[in-house]
C-alpha cells in the first residue's frame, strides 16, 4: 500500500486519510462483523498525477455478488467524506489472498461465529490435505465435522460441532 | 491497460483464443445453474450453486478481456448474450447434459482437472491479463476439484448402483475429452508466444491426475477413440442451442435490459 506522506502536500496527507477513515467504515455485505479493510480488499489507495484519488479494490472471488455491492458502497463512503475525484479500480493481480485477513479481522470473524482462515493454500496437495478439523468458535471442541465444502458464500464452507452441537462457518483458505 | 505480446493484426487470434476459455466457463457455469433446486442434497445444491458462481465469474472476467482485445466496444454482456450459435467457442464437452448427478459429477471432474493444470501454467502467461486472470481462477478451481473429486471416488468406490451409473457416465463422455487436448493451429500460435501452455504438456499432466482419482474411485479409463468434435471452431452438439436459448432470452427480448 502506498501512503507516501509528502510534508509539503499537506492537502494530499488529509485526502489520503479521509479516505483511509472511509474505507475502515465500509463492512463487508456479507460478513458485516468486518470492515473491507479488515479483510484486505483494499489494494491501494494512490494519487494520481492529475489529482484524481484511486482506490484499488480486489474481488475474494470472481463471481461474489457482494462485489459490486462493496464497490458501490467504497464509492458513496468516499463521497460522503468529501475527498475530492476519485476512482476505484480493480486489482486482480496478485490474486487476493485470505492470508490478507488483518489479525483485528481475524480477531472479529471469530467473536461473530466464523473461523478464521488457518493458512493459505497455495498447491492442490494442500488443498486436498486441508481437511483437518477445525475448531469450535463457540466450545473450542475439535470434535467438529465439515457439512459443507460449500457454504452461504462464496468464501465459506459450513462445519458442525458434535461436541456443542453448534452448526458455524469457517472461511476457506485461499 | 496491459501490455499484450501481438501487434494490433494479430488481435483476433488472441481474442479467439480467449473466448475458447471464458465459453468453457460460460456455458459449464449455466449448465451448473440448471442443478439449482434439483441436486440430491441441500449441501450439493449449495456446491453446484457456489462452483456455477465462480464459473461466471471466470466467465464476465475472460469476455471483458475478449471485448477489449477485439477492441470493437463490446463488454462482456454484449459477448455472452448476443451471439450465436457457431460464434462459440467452448469444447463442446462443456455442453453436454447434466444426466444424473454421477454424469454431473464426471463432467465436472475432467473439466475441473483440465482447468486447474492450464490456469496453474498459464499464471506464466506473456500476457499479463491472462496470467492475472488464471492466478485468480487456479484458487477457485482448486476447491472445485477437490469437490468432484471427493464425490468421483464416493460414487465409484460406493454401491453397485452407484459405480455403475459413474462408469457408464465416464464411458459416455469421455470421447468429448478428446477434444480439450487436440492441438490446433491456434492452440499452437499461442504457446508459441507465450500465451498459453502447450497442450500435450497440460493433457500428461491432466491423464495423470485423472488416472489416479480413477483408480481411487475403482472406474476403467476409456481407450481414446478418434477427435470428432470441433466446438473449439464453433462447431456444436445440439445441446447448445437449447442452453442458448434459455441463456439469451431475456436480452433477446428486451435488447439491451440491464438489472
Amino acid at each position: 500500500m502506498n501512503l507516501a506522506r509528502d510534508d509539503r502536500r499537506p492537502a494530499v496527507d488529509l485526502r489520503l486519510s479521509l479516505a483511509w477513515t472511509a474505507l475502515a467504515s465500509v463492512e463487508d455485505p456479507e460478513i458485516p462483523a468486518v470492515s473491507i479493510v479488515d479483510l484486505g480488499l483494499i489494494r491501494c489507495v494512490d494519487l494520481r498525477p492529475d489529482g484524481t484519488l484511486e482506490v484499488g479494490l480486489s474481488p475474494t472471488y470472481v463471481g461474489c455478488p457482494a462485489t459490486d455491492v462493496i464497490r458501490d458502497s467504497v464509492a458513496e463512503a468516499l463521497r460522503d467524506v468529501g475527498v475530492g475525484q476519485f476512482v476505484v479500480t480493480t486489482v486482480l493481480s496478485p490474486p487476493w489472498s485470505s492470508d490478507w485477513i488483518t489479525a483485528e479481522g481475524r480477531r472479529k470473524l471469530k467473536i461473530y461465529g466464523i473461523v478464521p482462515p488457518e493458512q493459505s493454500a497455495p498447491s492442490m496437495r494442500e488443498v486436498l490435505r486441508n481437511l483437518k478439523p477445525v475448531a469450535c468458535p463457540r466450545c473450542h471442541s475439535t470434535e467438529t465435522e465439515c457439512v459443507s465444502e460449500f457454504g452461504s458464500t462464496p468464501c465459506k464452507a459450513l462445519h458442525r460441532c458434535r461436541a456443542c452441537l453448534e452448526p458455524f462457518e469457517y472461511f476457506k483458505c485461499i | 491497460m496491459s501490455a499484450m505480446p501481438f501487434g494490433r493484426a494479430e488481435a483476433p487470434a488472441l481474442f479467439r483464443y480467449v473466448l475458447r476459455l471464458g465459453d468453457l466457463s460460460l456455458v459449464l457455469g449455466q449448465r451448473l445453474g440448471e442443478w439449482v433446486g434439483h441436486a440430491p442434497a441441500l449441501e450439493e445444491d449449495l456446491a453446484l450453486a457456489n462452483i456455477a458462481l465462480d464459473l461466471v465469474g471466470q466467465a464476465r472476467l475472460l469476455l471483458t478481456y475478449a471485448g477489449d482485445v477485439e477492441g470493437l466496444g463490446r463488454d462482456e454482456d454484449d459477448i455472452a448474450f448476443l451471439r450465436e450459435h457457431g460464434q462459440y467457442l467452448n469444447p463442446v464437452l462443456a455442453e453436454q447434459p447434466n444426466g444424473d448427478f454421477g454424469q454431473t459429477i464426471v463432467r465436472q471432474v475432467l473439466i475441473d482437472a483440465f482447468q486447474l493444470e492450464l490456469y496453474e501454467r498459464m499464471t506464466a502467461s506473456t500476457d499479463e491479463s491472462l496470467a492475472a486472470i488464471a492466478a485468480k481462477a487456479v484458487k477457485e478451481v482448486r476447491y472445485h476439484l477437490r469437490f468432484s473429486r471427493n464425490w468421483l471416488v464416493r460414487l465409484g468406490d460406493g454401491t453397485p448402483e452407484s459405480h455403475a451409473r459413474v462408469q457408464s457416465a465416464l464411458d459416455a463422455l469421455w470421447p468429448y475429452t478428446v477434444e480439450l487436448f487436440a492441438e490446433d493451429e491456434l492452440d499452437r500460435t499461442m504457446a508459441d508466444a507465450g500465451v498459453a501452455p502447450r497442450l500435450p504438456d497440460v493433457h500428461a499432466a491432466w491423464a495423470r491426475r485423472i488416472d489416479e482419482m480413477l483408480a481411487e474411485a475403482t472406474l476403467v479409463r476409456p481407450k481414446d477413440r478418434a477427435h470428432s468434435w470441433h466446438g473449439k471452431r464453433g462447431q456444436h452438439s445440439e445441446h447448445l442451442g437449447y442452453i442458448l436459448a434459455e441463456m439469451q432470452h431475456l436480452q433477446r427480448t428486451y435488447p439491451e435490459a440491464r438489472w
